[in-house]
């Protein structure tokens, strides 16, 4: 996942702030160099364009229409932890690009089979360059032994 | 700017905050829309059920993390946080009420300042820990 554009729009971040509770700002929408929420570097899947959990025109999606779906192949497992490293807070006006490479990759046995973890880790760059977060992220599938 | 002062703080003490009661699947549906994350298992209950095999659709365990994050940012300052990081524990359900609580495990001397070093743990109304993770933040002297 590479991200060459993600703009830090008001309108974006009012609304990621609403989903997570947030009362309005004062003035309806957060201004230039207000920080967004903890997590929305997260929202940045909005701006990658191969991100599997978005439908697209034209293309098969999963979920219900008339018929209840589809099972979906290697979907990614489920999220198992998110870590995030801040040098300053992903402020409303910032334009980041983002790069992302596979961290460990690790097993476990469980009850029902095994659970293979993978991290990934990704960096959000301002402008200028410089470094604004990192996050890393590990998700888990399990595997029927 | 918002933040903690070393001087008001004793490490063992706890913060608590309620951070949403009874989720609604419209809420899940809100976050889905502003994240981009529109994995129907947390959007779509036929899907959910019928497919996958859950009782219900549940929440991103990134909602989950967000709404954390509202509560640790009202008590430390989003600006002045270092580190957030988290494990999900247990599924989040509609209908669940989640309370966040902050305990301040140490304040560690930097070169740039005091930082108090949290464990922050969320858990539904029967209980269970659905979340369980850190955040470290700059303290004002």
């Amino acid at each position: 996942m590479a991200v060459t554009r993600f703009p830090v729009e008001a309108g974006h971040v009012l609304m990621f702030a609403r989903a997570l509770g947030a009362a309005d700002p004062a003035g309806g929408l957060p201004a230039v160099g207000d920080p967004a929420p903890p997590t929305f570097a997260i929202a940045s899947s909005q701006f990658d364009p191969d991100y599997p959990l978005r439908p697209r025109p034209g293309e098969p999606w999963h979920g219900s229409g008339a018929e209840p779906g589809l099972v979906k192949d290697g979907a990614g497992g489920l999220h198992a932890e998110q870590h995030f490293v801040y040098e300053r807070p992903i402020q409303v006006g910032d334009v980041l690009t983002s790069t992302s490479r596979p961290g460990q990759v690790w097993e476990k046995r469980g009850r029902s089979g095994r659970l293979r973890f993978r991290e990934q880790i990704t960096e959000f760059r301002d402008g200028a360059g410089e470094l604004v977060l990192t996050a890393r992220s590990v998700s888990v599938q399990r595997e029927a032994v | 700017m918002t933040g903690l002062r070393v001087s008001g703080l004793t490490v063992g003490q706890t913060f608590e905050t309620v951070v949403v009661e009874d989720l609604k699947r419209t809420q899940i549906v809100q976050y889905a829309g502003a994240s981009g994350d529109y994995n129907p298992l947390h959007t779509d209950d036929t899907y959910a059920t019928t497919i996958a095999g859950y009782p219900s659709v549940f929440a991103h365990g990134m909602l989950t993390m967000g709404l954390t994050g509202q509560a640790v940012a009202a008590l430390v300052g989003t600006e002045n946080l270092l580190r957030f990081g988290v494990r999900f524990t247990a599924q989040v359900w509609p209908g669940d009420t989640l309370t966040v609580r902050s305990s301040l495990a140490r304040i560690e001397e930097t070169a740039a300042g005091p930082v108090a070093e949290l464990s922050v743990s969320t858990v539904n109304a029967g209980g269970t820990e659905v979340l369980s993770g850190y955040a470290h933040a700059r303290l004002a002297r």
